[in-house]
């Protein structure tokens, strides 16, 4: 019985999938933003790759870069005063740098909201009380939070370098349909090519205390190695204990194939 | 139940021989994974691979619950609770990554254990039990492993389970108030969240129970092996301890180097950005994915576009899917060719390996946009799959000549041996 029945059941099946073979036209509807959407440009950092290690230099100049410029619109709510340790700093550096942001508190004697010094502890406050304020004022667009942002795109770090670098004059062949609407801005690297985000980085716009080029390309590139520390502190760590792991296994699958070949020598198989 | 030559456990120390009166549980694990256990002497590495589902299984119960001692399953603050894990919780991102990459090395080897069992011929008789609980292994992993991906509460996370809880509002009239039971809710939502991280530390314990129940199905006819000729006398098998149990061992260290390698150097790899962004109902992701293992079984369901029958396209995709998996559960009556080996079934061997290109195309195109190539190659990729299983291994199992087999695995082994040296000295 199984297997006519089988048959059947499978005939059916077949049936439903040629009808919707024959019913679905074999052309995608054409979608001229593909044509002008562009593949992210690839940064090198020593973070990448299979032996990473940190540039605390080039992350102390990307964190200034978030507090000078990014911070202004972006919250970063994973990430603490205590983490930036790990960027070189000292624990004197961190509680100065802490104190430099009011976060929200409760007035002692009152209940009031009030604000206080930040903490080492603190996280990174964000710029708007809330989603309403955030949308309210960025042209109904919400800044989104960048504690995360290099793991949370396609395309990852490349993807938020090249937007970064990639705002530029809509092409002259670019349909009217997708040319940048009232406060949006065109940048070919984004999903659909207009985004409400300006031109975040001029040339000069940050000065670095050890000199470095404040080039509008080189303050991207050291943003975005920032942004790859806040997405997984423990990155570098964990291609460390990686190798430890792997080593161990290797050493460990060495002796366990010898056993294996020793146990087995007498017996043909 | 084994052969009559198996060893007998005899317990040598004076505690080992009170415990064995009393409670004969060394003298059970003799006899399941010991000794005691009579093998086929011919197995190849294929056989690894439920050992290594195994240790997948307990891999993903600690790193689970070590997890489950971090994690919190509300929906205000399981993703940030999931940071806190991977910044703040001691070689928490460890345990997450381990967790996270646990699930598909279980998928990887629990595939391959299928696909050998397929080309074998292992789910035919005297094994048909182990094969379709087998089967109803792999269904409870598919719940598990769909329920974890919900936990993050990350946007996938959120919009997978308003795509796969959305299947049973396709069912007519009562579909959805299934959905809204099942959900608690209208659209996945706290409620939702509870009850699967409840699940989803369950279910692996059910499925810990049904492998126990696999392999002592398993234990009475023995291990089927590569010729697929039954086991005739001693010399056809070894004890599996401590024979298997090296052999297993190179598996493992294999395993675990591939482990490591993912979860240390590559550990998103296998995942979706989008789910590192927080769940949001309101904003829809540009293309809902889910987790590479049910890639297949994705482009079956979106392969049905067409209201066949009166019966809604979404309809047709969610039985096709459905059907896809229940089907495996008739395969040991679909074929009916004595011969278990595909090295012995010229015929059935092809369309085997057409099968498995098949599953990788659909793969392929499940991952994919609803697009054209993807939406006709998945069309076609579906046709196959279906035909495979219901119309052509019942007609090759019936028109297919085998071809000549020896007469028993040690004469197999012998010959093998032969030709190898023949061929050396040649």
């Amino acid at each position: 019985m199984v297997r006519p029945l089988g048959f059947l059941v499978g005939l059916g099946f077949i049936a439903a999938l040629l009808f919707a073979i024959f019913t679905t036209p074999l052309t995608n509807e054409p979608n001229a933003s593909h044509e002008f959407h562009k593949h992210p440009k690839h940064l090198k950092l020593a973070s990448d790759g299979l032996m990473p290690h940190w540039d605390k230099a080039q992350l102390q100049r990307g964190l200034q870069v978030y507090k000078e410029v990014c911070s202004a619109c972006h919250s970063l709510h994973l990430v603490a005063f205590r983490d930036i340790q790990d960027l070189g700093y000292t624990e004197g550096q961190v509680k100065t740098f802490a104190k430099g942001f009011q976060v929200p508190s409760v007035n002692p004697d009152t209940g009031e909201p009030a604000t206080r010094d930040g903490l080492p502890s603190d996280y990174f406050p964000g710029p708007y009380a809330n989603e309403v304020a955030a949308r309210a004022a960025n042209n109904n667009a919400l800044p989104p939070d960048l504690s995360l942002i290099t793991k949370a795109r396609e395309g990852g770090k490349d993807y938020v370098y090249s937007l970064l670098t990639g705002f530029q004059n809509p092409p002259a062949n670019l349909p009217k349909e997708l040319k940048p609407g009232t406060g949006l801005h065109f940048n070919p690297y984004f999903a659909n090519l207009n985004l409400a985000m300006a031109p975040p980085l001029t040339k000069g716009q940050v000065t670095f205390a050890d000199g470095s080029p404040n080039t509008v390309d080189a303050m991207a590139k050291d943003v975005t190695a920032f942004l790859v520390w806040t997405a997984e502190p423990k990155l570098v760590k964990r291609v460390q204990v990686g190798w430890a792991a792997f080593l161990f296994l290797l050493i460990f699958t060495t002796l366990t194939y010898l056993s294996y070949r020793n146990i087995w020598a007498d017996k043909k198989h | 139940m084994s052969f009559p030559w198996a060893k007998n456990y005899e317990p040598k120390q004076p505690l080992m021989k009170w415990l064995d009166e009393k409670l004969p549980l060394p003298r059970l694990v003799y006899n399941a994974i010991g000794a005691g256990y009579p093998v086929p002497r011919n197995l190849n590495y294929f056989w690894n691979f439920g050992v290594l589902a195994g240790a997948a299984l307990v891999i993903q119960i600690v790193t689970g619950i070590v997890l489950a001692m971090h994690y919190a399953a509300n929906a205000g603050v399981a993703f940030n609770s999931v940071e806190h894990i991977m910044r703040d919780v001691n070689a928490g991102w460890f345990i997450r990554y381990a967790h996270m990459n646990g699930a598909s090395m279980f998928f990887i080897v629990v595939y391959l254990h299928i696909f050998r069992g397929l080309y074998y011929g292992s789910y035919k008789a005297p094994r048909e039990m182990v094969w379709l609980l087998g089967v109803v292994i792999f269904l409870l992993m598919m719940a598990t492993a769909f329920m974890g991906y919900v936990l993050p509460w990350g946007q996938m996370s959120f919009w997978g389970a308003q795509v796969i809880t959305g299947f049973f509002s396709a069912i007519p009239v009562v579909g959805d108030p299934i959905r809204v039971w099942l959900l608690g809710g209208f659209a996945p939502d706290n409620a939702a969240l509870n009850r699967f991280f409840s699940l989803h530390y369950l279910l692996p314990f059910v499925i810990a129970g049904v492998i126990i129940l696999h392999i002592w199905a398993l234990h009475i006819p023995g291990s089927n092996n590569p010729t697929g000729i039954e086991v005739k006398d001693e010399q056809d098998t070894v004890p599996f301890h401590p024979y298997y149990t090296a052999k297993d061992g190179v598996g493992v260290g294999v395993f675990l180097l591939l482990f490591v390698a993912l979860t240390f150097f590559s550990p998103n790899l296998l995942g979706h950005a989008d789910n590192y962004i927080a769940a949001n109902p309101l904003s829809t992701p540009a293309h809902i994915v889910p987790e590479w293992y049910f890639w297949p079984f994705y482009a079956i369901l979106r392969a049905f576009t067409f209201n066949f029958l009166w019966i809604d396209a979404k309809l047709w995709g969610v039985i096709a899917m459905f059907a896809a998996i229940a089907l495996l559960f008739f395969l040991p009556w679909l074929d009916s060719s004595p011969v278990k080996s595909s090295n012995y079934r010229p015929l059935n061997r092809i369309f085997f390996w057409v099968l498995v290109v098949d599953v990788l195309i659909l793969g392929y195109c499940g991952k994919s946009p609803a697009e054209q190539p993807y939406v006709l190659l998945s069309q076609l990729g579906a046709i196959y799959y279906f035909a495979h299983f219901l119309i052509i291994l019942p007609i090759v199992s019936r028109i297919e000549r085998p071809l000549p087999m020896p007469n028993s695995i040690t004469e197999a082994v012998l010959s093998k041996h032969a030709d190898d040296t023949s061929a050396a000295t040649a």
